[in-house]
Order: C-alpha cells, then sequence, then structure tokens
C-alpha cells in the first residue's frame, strides 16, 4: 500500500476547483429521460413486504421479532451489531421469517421478515436531534447507526462506520456524489432536482461530524436543472463553502475513485481509501438519508428508485419502501411490455440479473431495469483473447484486463497480487469493448473470492497447525508429568520400604540387645517409667 | 403475479465489437493498396490473395476439425484471411500456386493451431510461413517484376494465372528476360560493389523516395492504417515507433555518408515498412500489451529491419525483425506493466 | 614452472577464500525440508495418511518412508503442490488412504451428547469443548473435518456437515463458458 503525501492531502483541499480526466472509461448513451418526466411518488402499499435481513455489506441480521408481532413503522426488526440496523417499513403484522429470495448478486435465497401492513401506518416514537448544530458529533453518529443509514449508491456500507474512520483521519472535504454514470438509471437526479433542502442539510451534518471544511456536490454536466435546483434551494442560500461542480459524463465517473481523480487529479492510493487524502464520498441520497436521520429522527426505510428500460409500460422513478416487491412496483407502472428478456437490479453495466421479480427492494437497489431482446446481447460464443489490448485502454483503475483473465483461468494465483487484481472496480468496461465477448468481469469476480477464500483457509490451516502443534506439547507435557510424578511415588516407596527396613532392623537390634540382657537391667528399666 | 427471467452477466448490453469485425476492419484497410499494387505489378497478387486464402481456409478448417473445434466462429472470424492477405502481398505476384500451398500450411497449421489456435500464436503467421518459403526457395521468391510502367511485356490476368500454375512465363526468353531487382536488391548489391546511392538511384526503377510504384503502394497502405488507427483497431505507438526509428536511425548515418547510405524517406518507402508498420507488427497476438511496451516492439522492428538491410544476407528484413521481437515480446511484456491506479 | 605452480596455488587460495566468505556473508536459512512440506498439508490433522498427523506425515516423505499421493483432504492441488517441491512426477491420489470430497466439518447433535468426553480426547486440534457429563460442543470454525471424533463417540451423536458456503460467505462460481457446437 503506498502513502499518500502531505502535499497530496493539500492538493486534495483543491477538489472541485479544476476538473481533471482519469484514464480510460466509456461515453455510454444515456437513456435517461425516459424515466424522468413524471415527479415521484410513494407507490401504493403492496400486500406483503419481504424485509431481507442482509441488506449491507456484512453479516445478516439477528430478527428482533417474532411471528406474529405487531410491529410499527420505523421500528427495528434486524440489528446487526457493527453493521447497520434493518427496520419495518410498515406497521402491520409479521407473518413469517424465512428463507426468500432477496435481491442478492448471488441470486441465493435468505432470511426475511415478511410483514403484512395494516395500512394505518402507524409509526414508532421518532427521536429527532432538532440541535444536531450543538450536538456531540459522537451521538449523530449513534443516530445515524440506529437509524440503518448505509451507503445508498450501490455498495451499502454501513455510513455510521465510514463516518467514523472519516472523523478519525481528519477529513477536510466532503465529496457529495451525484454522478449518476450508469446509463438508464436516474433516481438520484431526481432525488437533487426534488429535495435539494434535504441533500444540503444532510451535508451540512455530514460535515459537521466529519469536522470538515468543504462540500463539494458532483453532478454530471447535463444535468442543467439539478443544478439550478440545488444552488436555488433556500438551505443553499444559508450555507456556506458548499459548491456544486459539473463534471463530464464518462462512465464510470460515478466510481469513487474516479470521482477523487476527477476533482482533484490525484489518485487514491493502491489498497487505501479516500480518507487517506482527506476527502470522504457519500452518495447525494445517503445525504438526504442523513437529514431525515437526524432532524426527523426517521430510520431509513424507503428509497428513490428507477422503474425503466424498453420492458417497462411507464418507466418512472418511485419512492418505494424496502421489502416492496419488484413485481409490485412494475405494476404500478403499467406492467411490462411484451418480451422482457432480463430484469435487472441496478445499471446495464454493473447490475445485477433477477430470477423472479418476487425479489423485494432493498438499501441498494437504485434501479429495476427490464430488457428486451434487442437491448442485452444473445448469449455469444466466446472466443479466445486476441491481445487487441482494448480493455486495458478503457480500465479506470489501469490494469492489464486480459493479463488478469488469464491468470485466473489459469489458476496462476500469485502474480495476481502485482497485477493488481484487487485495484479492479468490476465497471465492466472490459467486458463491454471485448471483441471475444470474454465476461471479464465474472471470472475477476470468481478471482476476487478465490483469492478471499485462500487467504481464509491458509489462515484456518495455520490455526490448526498451531492447535495440533500446542495439543501434542500438552499431551507430551501430560505424559512427562505422569512419568515424573510416578518416578516420584516409587522413589517415596522405595523410601518407605527403606526406612521400615531401618525400622524393622532397629526394632531387631533392639530385640536382640533386650534379649542378650540380663533380666534384672530390663525390670530396673520398667520401674524407671 | 411473479415472473421469471434469464440471467446472464453484466453487462447487460450487445457487445460493442467481434473478432470478426476487427479482422474485417483490416482486410478493408487493405483494399486501397492492393488496388495500387494490381494497378503497378499487374494482377498477380489478386490471383495470390485468392490462392493463399483458399489454402489458408482450407487448413484452417482441417485443423479445427482435427482439434474438434466448431467450424463456425474460427472460420467466420476472418483471421485465417488477415494472415493469408497479409503473406500474399509479401511475395513476388508470379509466385508459383504451390508457394501459397506451402506458406499456409506453415502459417495455419504450424505457427497458429500447434500453438493452440486463435490467440495463442507466440509468432505471426503470415511472417513464418514468408520466412519458411524465402529461406526454402529463394529461387521462387526473389523473381520479382518490374513495375508495370517499365516492363516490356505486360502480364494480363490470364497471363498471370498460366505463369503461376505451370511456372513457365509465356514471354520469349522466359523468366531471365522479365524479372528485375527490386529497388532494396539493386541498393544492396550496388552498395556493395562500391557504387554511390545517388548514382543508384538514378536507376529507373527508382522514384521519388523509394522504388518507382512501390512508393506509391506504401502510401495507400499507409492510408489504410490511418483507417485502422481511426477505427482504433490498432494503436498509434507501433507505427508511429516503426517508421520514427527507421527515420531516426538512418538519418545520421544519410547526413555522414549519402554515398554509401540511402535517405531516410527512402528507407521508409521501399521494401515492406509501412505494411509492417499498420498491418504486420501491430498484430496484437504476437505483438505487446502495454502502450510502452508497443512502442519498445515497434522500435526494435525497426532497428532489426534496418540492421539486416545494412549488413544482412537479405535485401529487406522486415519479417525476420517482426519473427525476432515477436520472440522478446513477453520479456517486455514483463518489464512494461503499466502502473495501476493509485500505485 | 615453479612460478605457474604458484600462481595457482594462490589464485586457488584467494578464491577459496573467497568462497568461503561469501558462503558465510550471504548464507541463506532455508526452512528444513520437513518444515517446507509440512506447509503444503492441509494441517486437517486427520491420519487418513496412516500417519497420526500432518507432521508426522511431512516427516515420513522426507525421510522418504512415505509416498506424496497418501493425503486425500490434500487432494490433486495438495499433490501437485509436494511433487513441485520436491522434484518429483505427480500420481494420483492412492485410494487406499480415502477418496477427496468437499470440506466438511462435524456438528454435535446436543440432545444425544451424553457428556462421555471421548470426542474431546479424539480431536487433534482440541475444536471440541465440554467436560465430563455435561453436553460437548464443536467450535465450527476450528474442525479440521478430521472425522476422528465419530468411531470413539458412543451415542453417534455426531453429524458430518458441509461447510456453509451461502450468503455472506457466498463467492461467485467459475464462470462457465456458453458451449460451442462442434459442427
Amino acid at each position: 500500500m503506498t502513502m499518500a503525501s502531505s502535499r497530496q492531502i493539500e492538493l486534495a483541499r483543491e477538489a472541485g476547483k479544476r476538473i481533471h480526466h482519469f484514464h480510460g472509461g466509456l461515453r455510454l448513451r444515456h437513456n435517461k429521460k425516459i424515466s424522468c418526466l413524471d415527479p415521484v411518488e410513494r407507490p401504493p402499499l403492496p400486500e406483503v413486504l419481504v424485509v431481507p435481513l442482509l441488506q449491507h455489506a456484512g453479516d445478516i441480521a439477528e430478527p428482533l421479532v417474532h411471528v406474529g408481532d405487531t410491529v410499527l413503522k420505523g421500528q427495528p426488526i434486524g440489528l446487526c451489531q457493527p453493521c447497520a440496523a434493518v427496520h419495518s417499513p410498515v406497521s402491520g403484522m409479521v407473518e413469517a421469517i424465512e428463507d426468500r429470495p432477496m435481491s442478492h448478486p448471488s441470486g441465493q435465497k435468505g432470511p426475511c421478515v415478511v410483514i403484512s401492513p395494516d395500512g394505518k401506518e402507524q409509526w414508532i416514537e421518532l427521536k429527532p436531534l432538532s440541535n444536531w448544530l450543538d450536538a456531540d458529533p459522537d451521538s449523530l453518529i449513534t443516530q445515524i447507526q440506529s437509524c440503518g443509514l448505509a451507503g445508498l449508491g450501490g455498495a451499502v456500507f454501513p455510513t455510521h462506520a465510514k463516518m467514523r474512520e472519516g472523523r478519525n483521519r481528519k477529513t477536510h472535504t466532503l465529496i457529495l456524489n451525484g454522478v449518476e454514470c450508469e446509463p438508464y438509471i436516474s433516481c438520484d437526479e431526481m432525488l437533487m432536482r426534488e429535495q435539494p433542502d434535504k441533500i444540503i442539510l444532510g451535508a451540512r451534518v455530514l460535515r459537521r461530524v466529519l469536522g470538515a471544511e468543504h462540500v463539494v456536490i458532483a453532478i454530471e454536466d447535463q444535468m442543467g436543472s439539478v443544478q439550478r435546483s440545488l444552488t436555488g434551494s433556500a438551505e443553499f442560500a444559508d450555507s456556506e463553502n458548499i459548491s456544486v461542480v459539473k463534471v463530464p459524463k464518462i462512465y464510470p465517473e460515478g466510481g469513487e475513485r474516479q470521482l477523487v481523480q476527477v476533482l482533484t487529479g490525484l489518485e487514491v492510493p493502491a489498497g487505501g481509501r479516500p480518507s487517506d487524502l482527506g476527502l470522504m464520498c457519500q452518495n447525494v441520497a445517503t445525504a438526504a438519508a442523513v437529514a431525515e436521520a437526524i432532524t426527523e429522527g426517521k430510520p431509513l426505510i424507503e428509497r428513490y428508485i428507477t422503474v425503466t428500460g424498453n420492458g417497462i409500460s411507464h418507466p418512472r422513478n418511485y419512492l418505494a419502501l424496502f421489502g416492496t416487491p419488484v413485481s409490485h412496483l412494475v405494476e404500478c407502472c403499467g406492467g411490462y411490455t411484451g418480451d422482457v428478456a432480463r430484469l435487472v437490479v441496478g445499471g446495464p453495466m454493473m447490475g445485477y440479473p433477477l430470477e423472479s421479480d418476487s425479489a423485494p427492494v432493498v438499501k441498494a437497489s437504485n434501479c429495476v431495469l427490464a430488457l428486451s431482446d434487442q437491448d442485452i446481447a444473445a448469449p455469444q460464443p466466446e472466443m479466445p483473447c486476441i491481445r487487441c489490448g482494448e480493455c486495458a485502454r478503457v480500465c479506470p483503475a489501469m490494469l492489464l484486463p486480459q493479463q488478469l483473465h488469464l491468470q485466473i483461468r489459469n489458476e496462476l494465483w500469485k502474480p495476481l497480487e502485482e497485477y493488481g487484481l484487487s485495484e479492479c472496480i468490476e465497471c465492466g468496461c472490459c467486458d463491454f469493448v471485448c471483441p471475444s465477448h470474454i465476461p471479464l468481469v465474472d471470472w475477476f469476480r470468481y478471482g476476487k473470492g478465490e483469492l478471499r477464500k485462500q487467504a481464509l483457509e491458509s489462515e484456518a490451516v495455520e490455526v490448526a497447525r498451531k492447535r495440533f502443534e500446542d495439543r501434542e506439547a500438552r499431551l507430551l507435557r501430560i505424559k512427562q508429568e505422569r512419568a515424573q510424578k510416578m518416578a516420584r511415588r516409587k522413589q517415596v516407596l522405595k523410601d518407605k520400604t527403606a526406612q521400615q527396613e531401618r525400622i524393622q532392623a532397629s526394632i531387631q537390634r533392639a530385640e536382640n540387645r533386650s534379649r542378650s540382657k540380663p533380666e534384672g537391667q530390663s525390670k530396673g528399666a520398667r520401674d524407671d517409667t | 403475479m411473479t415472473r421469471s427471467f434469464q440471467t446472464g452477466g453484466a453487462p447487460h448490453m450487445p457487445p460493442q465489437t467481434t473478432v470478426a469485425k476487427v479482422m474485417l476492419q483490416v482486410l478493408m484497410a487493405l483494399i486501397p493498396g492492393v488496388l495500387a499494387y494490381t494497378w503497378f505489378f499487374g494482377p498477380g497478387i489478386l490471383v495470390q490473395i485468392t490462392l493463399a486464402t483458399i489454402f489458408a481456409l482450407l487448413f484452417e478448417s482441417l485443423m479445427l476439425r482435427w482439434r474438434r473445434r466448431p467450424l463456425k466462429p474460427f472460420i467466420n472470424d476472418y483471421s485465417a484471411v488477415v494472415t493469408a492477405v497479409l503473406f500474399a502481398l509479401c511475395i513476388p505476384p508470379l509466385a508459383p500456386w504451390w508457394i501459397s500451398c506451402i506458406a499456409m500450411l506453415f502459417a495455419i497449421v504450424f505457427a497458429k493451431h500447434l500453438y493452440g489456435g486463435l490467440g495463442q500464436n507466440v509468432f505471426n503467421p503470415a511472417m513464418v510461413a514468408y520466412v519458411v518459403v524465402l529461406i526454402s526457395f529463394p529461387q521462387a521468391m526473389t523473381s520479382w517484376l518490374p513495375p508495370v510502367a517499365l516492363a516490356e511485356h505486360s502480364l494480363g490476368l490470364a497471363d498471370s494465372l498460366a505463369t503461376i500454375f505451370t511456372g513457365n512465363i509465356p514471354v520469349p526468353g522466359g523468366w531471365d528476360v522479365v524479372t528485375q531487382a527490386t529497388p532494396l536488391d539493386t541498393l544492396k548489391t550496388g552498395v556493395e560493389a562500391g557504387r554511390m546511392v545517388p548514382e543508384i538511384r538514378n536507376s529507373p526503377l527508382f522514384g521519388d523516395y523509394g522504388g518507382r510504384g512501390w512508393e506509391w503502394i506504401a502510401n495507400w497502405f499507409a492510408l489504410g492504417g490511418l483507417f485502422l488507427l481511426y477505427k482504433r483497431v490498432i494503436s498509434w505507438q507501433v507505427p508511429v515507433a516503426v517508421i520514427g526509428t527507421v527515420l531516426l536511425i538512418s538519418l545520421p548515418f544519410w547526413l555522414l555518408d549519402p554515398d554509401s547510405n540511402p535517405f531516410p524517406l527512402q528507407h521508409v518507402f521501399s521494401g515492406a515498412i509501412v505494411l509492417a508498420a499498420f498491418f504486420i507488427a501491430t498484430d496484437p497476438v504476437s505483438g505487446c500489451v502495454s502502450d510502452r511496451g508497443r512502442l519498445i516492439f515497434g522500435a526494435g522492428v525497426g532497428i532489426i529491419t534496418l540492421l539486416i538491410r545494412r549488413w544482412g544476407g537479405y535485401p529487406d528484413g522486415v519479417a525476420f525483425a517482426v519473427l525476432l521481437m515477436n520472440m522478446a515480446a513477453p520479456l517486455i511484456d514483463r518489464y512494461t506493466r503499466p502502473r495501476i491506479y493509485g500505485e | 614452472m615453479m612460478l605457474s605452480i604458484l600462481i595457482l596455488t594462490a589464485l586457488g587460495l584467494v578464491f577459496g577464500l573467497g568462497l568461503g566468505w561469501a558462503a558465510l556473508r550471504f548464507h541463506v536459512d532455508s526452512d528444513p525440508v520437513v518444515e517446507r512440506i509440512d506447509a503444503l498439508l492441509p494441517q486437517t490433522q486427520c491420519g487418513q495418511c496412516g500417519y497420526p498427523g500432518c507432521r508426522p506425515y511431512a516427516e515420513a516423505i522426507s525421510a522418504e518412508e512415505a509416498d506424496i499421493n497418501q493425503c486425500p483432504p490434500g487432494g490433486e492441488a495438495g499433490i501437485r503442490a509436494l511433487a513441485d517441491l520436491l522434484g518429483r512426477e505427480p500420481k494420483p491420489l492412492n485410494p487406499e488412504n480415502g477418496e477427496e470430497t468437499s470440506k466438511t466439518v462435524v456438528l454435535i447433535d446436543e440432545s444425544r451428547c451424553i457428556g462421555c468426553t471421548l470426542c474431546i480426547q479424539a480431536c487433534p486440534v482440541d475444536a471440541i469443548v465440554g467436560a465430563a457429563k455435561l453436553m460437548h460442543t464443536v467450535i465450527k470454525s476450528e474442525c479440521t473435518g478430521c472425522d476422528l471424533c465419530l468411531p470413539p463417540c458412543p451415542v453417534d451423536c455426531i453429524d458430518i456437515v458441509e461447510v456453509d458456503t451461502r450468503l455472506p460467505r457466498w463467492h461467485r462460481p467459475r464462470p462457465q463458458a456458453i458451449p460451442l457446437r462442434v459442427l
């Protein structure tokens, strides 16, 4: 891992003053307009909500409710100590806690809390921190954690953990990421248009928690109305040191590392985080959720989500509760049109496909994309790599995807470290340009998982060796101790026999003596006693 | 009502290009050069291209069948055709038909499929084929014709066909009368005989820079190369490195001793430098991966070509240069791994 | 004659001293071969190789008493690594020692356990905790899947279970190529 120099940290303070470039990337067709025509609404309540207990990076949350319990809107229903909490999105009754499809790239089922809403929408008692300007930053972080906040850009890293780290690392600039570089997705754009006050308020809260000085809100250069709405908001007028910066639209500019490079011209050190440069990136939607959590005390139970694609009759954005089945959202959009070949959560570059539309909306879902046959590639036969180097040209992490692919395919795990597999951001640019149609990112994800598994295994092997050796040593010690004890006992026994013999011998001697003595003397002795 | 869908990996978009498209673009870029070639040297080249293509596809399908690989995607990727056309452009236009046959046998079977097929070959198949026949059949491979404008007898399509298939040229006096040394040959033998370069260049074989006719073919190849650059099928590093090195290295020699060293542009526009710079050394499979590696690779091709032209036994050395650099490519790649983001 | 002998002797001395000095100066402490073999073994300590643990097996290999194909948990990959290290030809796993299987752990059915402590004594890595007449349990993260605790159990309360590869331990499987149809 390389370290950032203090000069780099100084340069990072200039974030947003000039626009820089990053290596590679793609210019993709936008396809965003179709979902931006209608204002965002809440869809009607679905019949049943399925809230997965695994919605963040980290472990599965422990359920806090039982089947048959009545829950209130915003009541915590899942707890996972180091990660964020899960809350009930509605008031109603817990119908089941069971394994269900849970909107995860693996397609696996997992534990979900199934809640049937009672329609009363009765909130649990909320505890806002209305005087947040005077509040201690640690209590703000605690509030963020208890409200279950996680990065809404897609990585769903628990916000409180990120903020705590940023606070400890002396962050000077907060970057709000409003760059939705993937085609089709427009939920952040709609949020910035409709809720600018919340975003800026959230930015101020986050800035206070971090102890940072500046806030830079990065948006795409085609979002003219967004800039107007952000800078025109009342909150913006009251705030200092907040700037809105337009960046050119090149995929994957919304990636944290790429955005940092575009705003500062600096690279985040390999293996490090933006906080090494004194920067912190948060999604705009996270900032809005922070504002709600602090000033209203509302836990994170809903988010903006784009329902779009050529397979949707009436594409638009919704403010959907977590646990809402995707099928319900699609129905509210007028249903599918014609043949939908693939249903994707996320964008077309990095999203994952759903096997069934019964999967719920979760904290990470920013978009539901229904694609027709023309939109996606028919399964292409994979050709051998011709080493054309296109993948390396477009790679924003400046890797050599073709070399990495060969190494993973041939299970050469050692050189992968040198070639920087861990720096891959899985953006899919290499996949898109590959003339041989090699699923490069799939290979990289497999390789990363395999490396992680191997690291865990070798750790386990070391533990097993240590435990085995310790046990052997212990058994040996016990054996030796036992042997010593035995030896000692034998010695003692021997000593005893010897003593007895000595006693016997002295008795013998005494007897002999008394026998040999005259009668009178012994009488006399008796008289003495 | 829930519905089920098919899954598949990201990205959920049709791919931008295919191997076949890339190869087709290369073939298209060769068209102007080939037309110019036909214009200056007669229709023999077209026959050679056809022959080489037929043999290449034949061996390709045999090898695919033998290796139990699907025929369709691999025949349709045009990679064998590119190999065949590049090879045909290197040989004398009236070379006998079996030259193509033997050459394609080596290109497709030995240089390509025995190394593992498309994408696995260490050496450029067209250059392997060319070098094999050049060394094995020097007579047939040096029977070059003068440009049509200089020839006493111009051969039509029928005559060219007859020559290629029978080996006898339908001209009074036979081969000895018709063939003529290439400009590079003339230059080499001339310099070795102690004549001055300007004096040698007075021969009608030479044009403004390179050989008469050859320089224009090179121009048209360069145009095709620019098309490939524009389409980003090839990267600029290799052509710039090859041509730049040739110019840079021959310039001081020419400045010091213009009598025994040709003008730098003459180096570029004679022989196969331009063709190699844009079409042969840019072969991604046998070349380098990184940008820096490609610069080194191209420079190596330029330097070795000049060395062979000046001191070697052959008038031109592009093919040898490319093969030697192919050999060095993995090593160059190893030492030119680009810096990773944040490193 | 005399001179050349002297020169050669002197040279020999100088070079010999140089070599000796270099040997001391650049001395590399390499692990004894037993350590390096042991490092390649899976440390399951299952004894399927016929030796009471991985280290004894490593000692036997280095003494050329045991072959390199006797470790089923290590599998083909393990044999290859050993062959690499020792400069031998890899060979298939000896079926007498067992078959290569996916990694498992054991689980004690706590309702049936009678607290006899026999399994605790059998476990080579102390991965079972418990006391006499009290229920025992397996520390899942420490269990190597050697199955040595199964035979001594008098009530057959120990089960073999697959290692959980579900979320969040899931990772993406190896991509499968779309099969090409041979014409």
